[in-house]
């Protein structure tokens, strides 16, 4: 079997596993040697990539392996990566990894629990190794799905409320996709042929003017809606303080993610030249997520509205970086995706962690907490500093690839842009500050707060993990960087050819 | 060519440091953690010593200047094929200067700490703390280009953020520590639009060519005019806004006097000597693109310079904390350093500010250390921070009292000690190129005189106040730091700046210029003697003073209402005015609007879900209607 198509199996392995155990307390274990399988995996092909890479294996895609599955519409179940899907791989292994230890006390239905979390994983895995429309498609709903349940199940607050709302959202922004999905197959040859999903084939033709100014749109938003783009971002407040610890590090860190790399691979890589035309009216669009998204945080209560809010300014910059169509800017936007994935992840993990203790999430009702729980509160400490964008953890890196390069264009709208979102680092600080002086600093304010344990050791592996990768991205961020710099060549070279600059 | 790769250790060994203490401090025994975050710091303060030997008196000048070496250099980042960030190691006059200063403050700061903190809570994370400060600043003066030092920049302000919030039980160290963040922030913004801008008309981040005054990257951009200033002028005034705030000038000043909630020993390394002078070392780094390429900017400087030190010489006058009377001095001091850089030229004489500028700096390093690690040593025998609270400590704290007395003479610039020759030079370069300036910083002389003698006096002598318990002299740990920086206070004055750091490496011939001289001692003296009559003794004259002066006293001790200002634009506008309309527009428009879609949605089909009964009757009497109807259609519509 290939490597790839082990990204899809591993899991539903580890989910027939999950199902045969009798004994619910193995349950936990199996989804973590699962997960940790998973994640060596990631490690093996990263390798193998860079290694291939060095070799001077030059194709656009690497590991490809293609397999006709309904021959009538020419639907393949194609796979194959490049450098920045072998990221958002590595970077799914380990919030997933890092997921299973966080919810390590989860007791209600514990099996379908896992059994619906590493679906969801499934979906998301398939979603980044497909490079065929249709199957990619296909992933794409297989990981929305689960949600609903493991929102409306194992959530808190008015869960079935938002677990409604969020799936709704994005079946209504997976409707716009199919559509533009349908729309760009259909527009596959232009010059008569067999119509393709495989975008491979289809980057290399040009689609009509007249269907990209349709088709581009509905993409885009499309996929927008996944990553948060004002206005339709408003799922993502409710749905993630509704959704357990696991869930929110996932959707936040890695689904969000889909969003962003789909609108990245599906609607600007096969239509540069609508992008070319419409982008400033998502420019304005995304840079409104930017700062409208950090001016919500500021005056939040509940630990997880701010960090909605704090991801949809984040998100926000990731689909603002994608539409500079510059190599600098894009890199920096996958970066942003990684570090924004890791960073979210880490957040909802401790929030998750500080809530199984105090039971409240809401600021005004803790106080003081660097005394009793040191550990988690020196985690949120570096999570915060980093979500800030301190030299030294990913955002850093990420933030300055994107302004740096979305400020090298010639056109001065958008350098303006860019300094308008480039203010978002102060606001960030504000409100990242004020959490932080609230929540943990400052005299202990309840009593009842003096027997809590600090973290025990699967939070610890949880949180470390994590920790570590956003650390190492922004303390050596060069071979990322370059990684993906030299996998976006192909795709800068296509739109360079029409947009010189 | 001399070998100085080994210089990369200087900041690589308080981060490993700090690395070391930060993860298994809390396992350390709480004096070896000390003296090992101690250790690393005597280390590096040797390495910059032989540094520094190997600079200015071994390495090759060429024409007589002293070159500037990338002893190091890697590529961290690329982004461009032009445009990379790189760390590395720089070494010029200013940067081999600035070694000197930071290891030698820094390291006296931890002997003192080791007595200062003694007993604390936390005191591993102190030490681990004040290791990642070494190495953020120490990588900041280094820096080979613009970039690095941003990295660092923002390094520093978090270490300082760290150290503030040091007490993080305390409400008003949390609050201080957030603002002085928040601050700074917002200035590095501005820092952060200026490299950018820069980067995009110079295409490189490189100080070696962005500085060289021959080179392409000084006559770039300055051809575009954008409002009246040339591109390049409005970059170098956004770069300067990070200098501002880092350097706490007016309007940024706000955060430097409540930083003073973080230990004595860290106001004296980060908010006195090192940290705070970034902005003039920025200034410092750029200056050759500033005086060709962008004089207007260099206008700006010295400006905001001369009016923050003009605004905060007359604050300090008021106060009673004395910490906060050494914060607003500092930002008095630091602005004569920055009007320094802003009238000064470009080489030899012309160079008299520049040079001026960082012989003050040095100089200031130490007196100003010296001044709070005194204050430390006050505060530990009273523990009070209020003049109030104190008076007659002479006979209790000698040692304190003569090395204070050193620095207070210093810093009003009385011979023979350094704080006469830089301030002098200041003053003599200000003279030459404007007046106006130099006037200001004339009277500022004479106000530093008397701010300092007015805390001197009501400390040392004024009334004998009763202490609960005996005052008694800091242990030899927190004294001989003290004995240390007060002769590096008075000798420093002996270097010959002139030789050695100067705008273009060269040397130049610089005299003390008596017309200027004499005056400024003159009014110095002055100050002196006013703050004795009135302070000396226990007299009413303050009280007086500030009863017929009612209205400005109240204005200045109040700190020109600036804090309330900010609380206003924070408070009011952006939390007011601008999130919580977002929250509420997010929550009830944007949210309301998908809302109201399901909502339609489902009430719609509320309504016709009637429809679908399962009632035959109700389906064939649907049917036949419809059909009845369509029959009609047909018939006599469609013809």
């Amino acid at each position: 079997m290939d490597i790839l198509t082990q990204f899809v199996v591993i899991p539903l392995l580890t989910i027939t596993g999950i199902i045969l155990v009798k004994d619910t307390r193995q349950v936990k274990m199996v989804s973590a040697i699962g997960m940790g399988l998973q994640l060596i995996m990631a490690g093996i092909l990263l390798f193998l990539y860079v290694s291939a890479r060095r070799a001077g294996n030059s194709a656009e895609m690497l590991f490809v392996k293609d397999i006709v599955w309904f021959k009538s519409l020419n639907i393949h179940y194609t796979v194959g990566v490049d450098g920045i899907s072998v990221a958002m791989i590595c970077l799914t292994s380990l919030v997933v990894f890092a997921g299973i230890f966080a919810s390590w006390e989860v007791d209600f239905l514990r099996k379908e629990f896992f059994v619906s979390l590493i679906l969801l994983a499934t979906g998301v895995f398939g979603f980044f190794i497909s490079i065929d429309l249709f199957t990619m498609f296909l992933f794409y709903e297989l990981a929305v799905i689960p949600m609903y349940l493991l929102i409306g199940i194992w959530g808190s607050g008015p869960k079935e409320y938002a677990a409604m709302k969020l799936t709704l959202m994005l079946m209504g922004a997976s409707a716009l996709i199919l559509v533009g999905i349908l729309g760009i197959y259909f527009n596959s040859a232009p010059a008569g042929g067999q119509l393709t999903f495989n975008i491979l084939d289809i980057s290399k033709v040009k689609i009509p003017m007249s269907a990209q100014y349709l088709f581009f749109p509905l993409t885009f938003v499309g996929f927008g809606v996944l990553g948060a783009l004002f206005p339709f971002h408003t799922w993502s407040p409710d749905g993630h303080s509704s959704a357990p610890t696991a869930v929110s590090m996932l959707h936040a860190g890695v689904l969000m993610k889909l969003g962003g790399y789909g609108a990245f691979r599906v609607a600007i890589f096969l239509m540069p030249e609508a992008v070319k035309e419409l982008s400033w009216i998502f420019i304005i669009l995304t840079s409104v997520s930017v700062i409208y998204g950090a001016f919500g945080a500021i005056v939040q209560k509940d630990l997880k509205y701010i960090n909605a809010y704090s991801s949809v300014s984040h998100c926000g910059l990731v689909l603002f970086a994608i539409l500079m169509l510059n190599q600098t800017a894009m890199t920096g936007a996958i970066i942003q995706m990684i570090s924004h994935g890791l960073m979210t992840a880490l957040f909802f993990a401790l929030i998750g962690m500080i809530y199984g203790r105090t039971h409240t999430r809401m600021i005004n009702e803790m106080g003081g907490l660097m005394k009793v729980i040191p550990f988690l509160s020196v985690c949120y400490v570096i999570a915060g500093l980093a979500s800030l964008g301190l030299p030294g953890f990913s955002g850093f890196v990420a933030e300055m690839t994107i302004f740096v390069g979305a400020f090298q264009h010639p056109e001065i709208f958008y350098r303006v842009v860019t300094v308008i979102a480039a203010s978002s680092i102060v606001i960030t600080a504000v409100y990242i500050l004020r959490v932080v002086a609230i929540l943990l600093l400052g005299p202990a304010t309840n009593e009842h707060f003096d027997h809590f344990t600090d973290a025990k050791w699967f939070e610890k592996v949880s949180v470390i993990t994590l920790i570590c990768f956003i650390a190492l991205i922004g303390l050596a961020p060069f071979w990322l960087s370059s990684m993906i710099g030299s996998s976006l060549q192909p795709i800068m070279n296509k739109i360079l050819a029409l947009n010189p600059f | 060519m001399i070998n100085l790769g080994y210089t990369i250790w200087i900041p690589l060994l308080p981060f490993l440091m700090f690395l070391l203490l930060g993860l298994a401090g809390h396992k350390l025994k709480h004096k070896l953690s000390g003296l090992l975050g101690t250790g690393g710091l005597a280390i590096i303060t040797v390495l910059s010593y032989i540094t520094a030997y190997k600079y200015f008196f071994t390495s090759e000048k060429i024409d007589g200047a002293y070159q500037k070496i990338t002893a190091f250099n890697i590529t961290w980042l690329q982004f461009t094929d032009k445009l990379h960030i790189d760390l590395g190691v720089l070494l010029d006059p200013i940067s081999v200067m600035m070694l000197i200063v930071i290891t030698t403050v820094s390291f006296m700061v931890h002997i003192y700490s080791l007595g200062y903190m003694k007993g604390e809570k936390g005191f591993e994370r102190y030490f681990a703390f004040l290791s990642l400060f070494s190495f953020s600043m120490l990588g900041l003066v280094l820096a080979t280009n613009i970039f690095q030092m941003y990295i660092f920049w923002e390094l520093v302000g978090v270490s300082s953020y760290l150290l503030i919030g040091f007490y993080y039980q305390k409400p008003s160290a949390v609050s201080a520590s957030k603002k002085a963040f928040i601050v700074t922030r917002f200035a590095d913004l501005g820092f952060l639009i200026g490299i950018l801008l820069l980067s995009f008309n110079t295409k490189t981040f490189d100080f070696i060519t962005l500085t060289d005054p021959t080179g392409t990257a000084i006559a770039q951009g300055s051809g575009i005019v954008f409002m009246g200033l040339s591109v390049m002028t409005w970059s170098m005034i956004f770069v300067f806004m990070g200098g501002i705030g880092k350097s706490a000038m007016f309007p940024f000043h706000i955060w430097l006097p409540d930083a003073m909630e973080g230990p004595t020993p860290v106001s004296a390394l980060i908010h006195a000597a090192t940290m705070v002078v970034a902005g003039v070392y920025l200034i410092a780094r750029m200056f050759p693109i500033y005086t060709f390429s962008a004089p207007v900017a260099l206008e700006v400087v010295a400006y905001v310079g001369a009016f923050s030190s003009l605004f905060a010489a007359i604050i300090a006058c008021t106060q009673t904390d004395i910490k906060r009377v050494l914060a607003y001095s500092t930002i008095s001091q630091i602005g004569y350093m920055l009007l320094a850089l802003g009238v000064s030229g470009y080489g030899g004489y012309e160079g008299l500010g520049y040079m001026a500028s960082m012989f003050h700096l040095f100089a200031h390093a130490m007196f100003k250390a010296l001044l709070f690690l005194g204050a430390g040593a006050i505060i530990h025998a009273v523990h009070s921070n209020y003049m109030t609270d104190m008076g007659g400590l002479r006979k209790y704290l000698p040692v304190t009292h003569m090395t204070f007395l050193i620095a207070c003479l210093t810093i009003a610039g009385i011979p023979p000690l350094s704080g006469f020759f830089s301030k002098d030079e200041i003053l003599a370069a200000a003279l030459h190129s404007n007046k106006l300036l130099f006037a200001v910083e004339y009277a500022v002389a004479g106000l530093t005189a008397f701010y300092m003698f007015r805390i001197y006096f009501s400390i040392f002598w004024g009334k004998e106040t009763q202490y609960h318990e005996t005052p008694h002299e800091a242990p030899p740990t927190m004294t001989i730091p003290l004995i240390v920086l007060a002769i590096g206070s008075a000798l420093s004055g002996l270097i010959p700046f002139n030789e050695l750091v100067t705008s273009d490496g060269k040397a130049f011939e610089s005299e003390i210029e008596l017309l200027v001289a004499i005056p400024s001692v003159l009014i110095g003296l002055l100050g002196i003697g006013i703050a004795y009559v009135m302070y000396r003794k226990e007299t009413t004259i303050p009280e007086k003073l500030a009863a017929t002066f009612k209205y400005s006293y109240k204005w200045a001790y109040n700190k020109f209402y600036m804090d309330e200002l900010y609380l206003f634009v924070t408070k009011k506008i952006i939390f007011k005015h601008i999130s919580e309309p977002v929250a509420w527009f997010d929550r009830h428009i944007v949210d309301g609007t998908m809302n109201a879609i399901a909502y339609v949605t489902q009430s719609v089909s509320f309504r016709i879900r009637g429809l679908q009964s399962g009632q035959l009757q109700k389906y064939a009497y649907v049917f036949f209607t419809g059909a009845i109807l369509l029959a009609i259609l047909f018939i006599y519509l469609w013809k």
